[in-house]
């Protein structure tokens, strides 16, 4: 089938969307997710399904794709992955399933990403005939009670999997929804709540119970679950307190972090001021410091709220950033400028403390550093000064302070704070068990989830060898 | 959905809230605060927990009518509900016998100190409560107060109830009076709570000031609430909201509260 060119999912025009919050990707058609199915050589060694943190069986599904059965093919997904609506639309599938695909040599690898979501959403339209059976129900006599804190891509997943393994499990969330940075983090335009609502929903009807507003550590502490009568703890409770640059100006008002003004866009719908109460000010210009996904997102969202100019500011090149390409390329093609190579050096304010200006330097790239890729050095007398209203530091953060401060017994790493696990995921308190960004975690959501995953599994082996 | 089960007026603009929150109370302490967000709409506003009642799973909150979320919770009637309420949040007040406390209220501010009082009280301290206000109708619980501290003095600006003044003035009387003070507990707005802290400074008495940064999510992950202390950036939610007065930046969280003004306004006309 060689012949046949690898399928672009459609999307919307960019004169369309950026100014406003609807879904960018359109998804495939099932006409071209045919198409794109009987592209796969179906070749015996899968490379494939070494890139899937989860382990789809990727060939599998896309062999039903090919003969049209959808629903074996949701079937097919569902049997490893919990969430694959939202794996299809988030993962970096580029540097995973799709880098190990054998067509990827010739820069045309199969859209692996692009058919799971055509799958899933193709199930979630056609209710009744893919996997949408009750489990709950299948599973009689449920076990032990576990405890899973955070709902988030590493708590979703192992709640969903222990619930399978037959446990009785409580999900607790300290915000009032589920998703975690699916949610507060990921734009409506990346990932539409509504796709979030059902795959929580499809988490519930495996039977795991959600309590929101509960904020482990706090309402409950981890001791006070035991004493409740869970006999194991997975703490997924992921990303926490923002880094910033250390540069003069940071706490001026108009400088936000990215959690900070994601969360007020995405979750407390900001964007809908005053019908939602909650305020984001942007102004005109916008600077946003990073260049991952979530510098792409900040960036994306302050250019739908009505941003004249919207911008990246790295200190790097276009090479180095880290976010996806896709997303680069959606946010160039939404008229985002970029500065590469630029180190913001202080932030200038008036005095009422309100930003006025950045001032940046210009950068050159010297000999590769510790991370492999080639150490900025500045440009000698290359400072400028422009105009800005808001900034957003968009350069990653810590691991959530909030159980390792209020849990005796969980060993944290004095460099960062991440908790520390063991190869089973368990921390240095018995029965607890930790995954995703709260530990040395990678950073993506299909990586905690791969967390979760495995994590789940070895809480399962933990409470049979108690028994 | 957290029913109102008691709602009581202290002043025009002042309303006290006995709410269920059963989840809350279990581990509540004194010096501890809830997030509560009234109905899908409202922002997530801080309010401090000024009493509990274990047995009955019930928090008391009081809030002052300052903008469009505290309108609307100031105007619940018992039968009405919260939809979210998330807590307890913050560090709790150290506790322990310190000696002689000064704890020092400004306006809606005295009721975070409530707890606290009662707290000290049962640890052996001598305990005198300032309570300070623009003017009469602003001074709340004074009753209550009056039942648990050794000695309780009132200061309003206009001279309308108690001595006219501020509530530095009653601290610099008690330095006068030679009171051997061992801690300033201190909670009220910005303004007050530096100059409490510059009364204090050249005596150099362990001085705690509460502070009411913007709050968002409250749980440690976003950095609305950031703060400069001792030179560095700190959480009140996570790390507070609890500091020690002499190492905080008041000048930049005093511009950082008014951040919102414009929306705030703008809100209010919805």
């Amino acid at each position: 089938m060689a012949n046949i060119p690898r399928q672009k999912q459609p999307c919307r025009e960019p004169s369309g969307r950026s100014r406003d919050f609807k879904e960018v990707a359109l998804g495939f058609t099932p006409e071209q997710a045919v198409l794109e199915a009987k592209r796969c050589m179906s070749c015996k060694k899968k490379p494939c399904c070494n890139g899937c943190p989860v382990g789809i069986d990727i060939p599998g599904f896309i062999e039903l794709i090919a003969k049209r059965d959808f629903a074996g093919a949701a079937r097919k997904i569902k049997e490893r992955n919990n969430l694959p609506a939202i794996c299809g639309r988030v993962c970096p599938q580029e540097i995973q399933c799709e880098f190990n695909c054998v067509l990827a040599a010739r820069k045309e690898p199969i859209a692996i990403g692009a058919l799971e979501r055509f799958v899933a959403d193709w199930e979630a339209d056609h209710p009744g005939q893919g996997d949408r059976v009750n489990v709950a129900a299948a599973v009689k006599d449920r076990g032990a009670k576990v405890a899973v804190v955070g709902a988030g891509p590493a708590g979703l997943t192992a709640a969903a999997d222990l619930a399978k393994y037959g446990y009785m499990v409580t999900l607790f969330e300290s915000l009032t929804s589920s998703g975690g940075v699916l949610r507060y983090g990921i734009p409506e335009f990346r990932l539409p709540k509504t796709i979030l609502d059902r795959e929580t929903e499809y988490v519930k009807s495996l039977g795991v119970e959600i309590r929101y507003n509960i904020l482990i550590g706090r309402t409950i502490t981890v001791e006070g679950l035991f004493k409740d009568g869970y006999r194991a703890v997975f703490i997924g409770t992921g990303a926490g307190l923002p880094n910033f640059l250390g540069i003069p100006g940071e706490n001026l008002n108009g400088v936000y972090s990215a959690n900070e003004f994601l969360t007020r866009v995405n979750l407390m719908h900001a964007y809908e001021f005053p019908v939602y109460k909650t305020p984001v000010r942007i102004g005109e210009r916008v600077a946003v410091v990073g260049a991952g996904n979530t510098a792409m997102d900040c960036v994306r969202v302050a250019k739908r709220l009505g941003a004249k100019d919207a911008m990246i500011i790295y200190r790097r090149s276009a090479r180095e950033a880290p976010a996806r390409r896709a997303e680069i390329e959606h946010a160039g093609e939404e008229g985002i400028e970029f500065r590469f190579l630029t180190a913001p050096l202080s932030i200038e304010g008036s005095d009422k403390g309100e930003v006025r200006s950045m001032t940046c330097m210009k950068m050159e790239l010297g000999e590769a550093d510790s991370s492999g890729r080639r150490r900025p050095l500045p440009v000698k007398g290359s400072e400028y000064t422009m105009p800005v209203d808001t900034v957003i530091i968009a350069i990653g953060q810590g691991p959530n302070p909030l159980i390792p401060l209020t849990t005796k017994g969980i060993n944290t790493d004095p460099k960062n704070g991440e908790v520390v696990v063991d190869k089973d995921y368990m921390t240095s308190m018995k029965g607890v068990f930790a995954g995703g960004d709260i530990t040395v975690g990678e950073g993506t959501v299909i990586a905690a989830m791969g967390a979760g995953k495995r994590a789940a599994a070895a809480i399962d082996r933990y409470l049979k060898a108690l028994t | 959905m957290h029913s109102v089960i008691e709602k009581t007026v202290l002043a025009g603009s002042i309303s006290m809230l006995k709410v269920e929150a059963p989840m809350v109370v279990r581990e509540a302490k004194p010096g501890q605060f809830v997030v509560v967000r009234l109905d899908e709409f409202s922002e997530r506003i801080p309010l401090t927990i000024c009493d509990m009642d274990k047995d009955k799973g019930t928090i008391t909150m009081i809030i002052q009518e300052a903008g469009r979320s505290t309108k609307d919770l100031c105007s619940l009637n018992p039968g009405d509900s919260i939809m979210d309420v998330l807590g307890p949040l913050g560090n709790p007040s150290q506790i322990k016998k310190f000696g002689t406390v000064v704890m020092i209220g400004g306006g809606v501010g005295s009721a975070e100190l409530l707890t606290v009082v009662r707290a000290l009280k049962e640890a052996g301290n001598r305990v005198i409560t300032i309570l300070g206000a623009r003017n009469r109708d602003l001074i709340i619980l004074e009753e209550t107060f009056r039942g648990l501290a050794d000695e309780v003095i009132v200061t309003t600006d206009d001279g309308s109830y108690g001595d006219k003044g501020l509530v530095t003035d009653a601290l610099a009387n008690l330095f006068k009076r030679g009171e051997k003070i061992d801690r300033i507990i201190c909670c009220g707005p910005l303004p007050m709570m530096r100059a409490v802290t510059e009364t204090s400074r050249p005596k150099a008495i362990p001085i705690t000031v509460s502070l009411n940064a913007i709050l968002l999510d409250a749980t440690g992950m976003c950095g609305s609430c950031r703060c400069t202390v001792a030179g560095k950036t700190r959480f009140s939610c996570v790390d507070g909201p609890e500091f020690d007065g002499y190492q905080v930046d008041f000048d930049e969280l005093l511009l950082r509260n008014k951040r919102f003004l414009g929306e705030e306004k703008k809100a209010m006309d919805v």
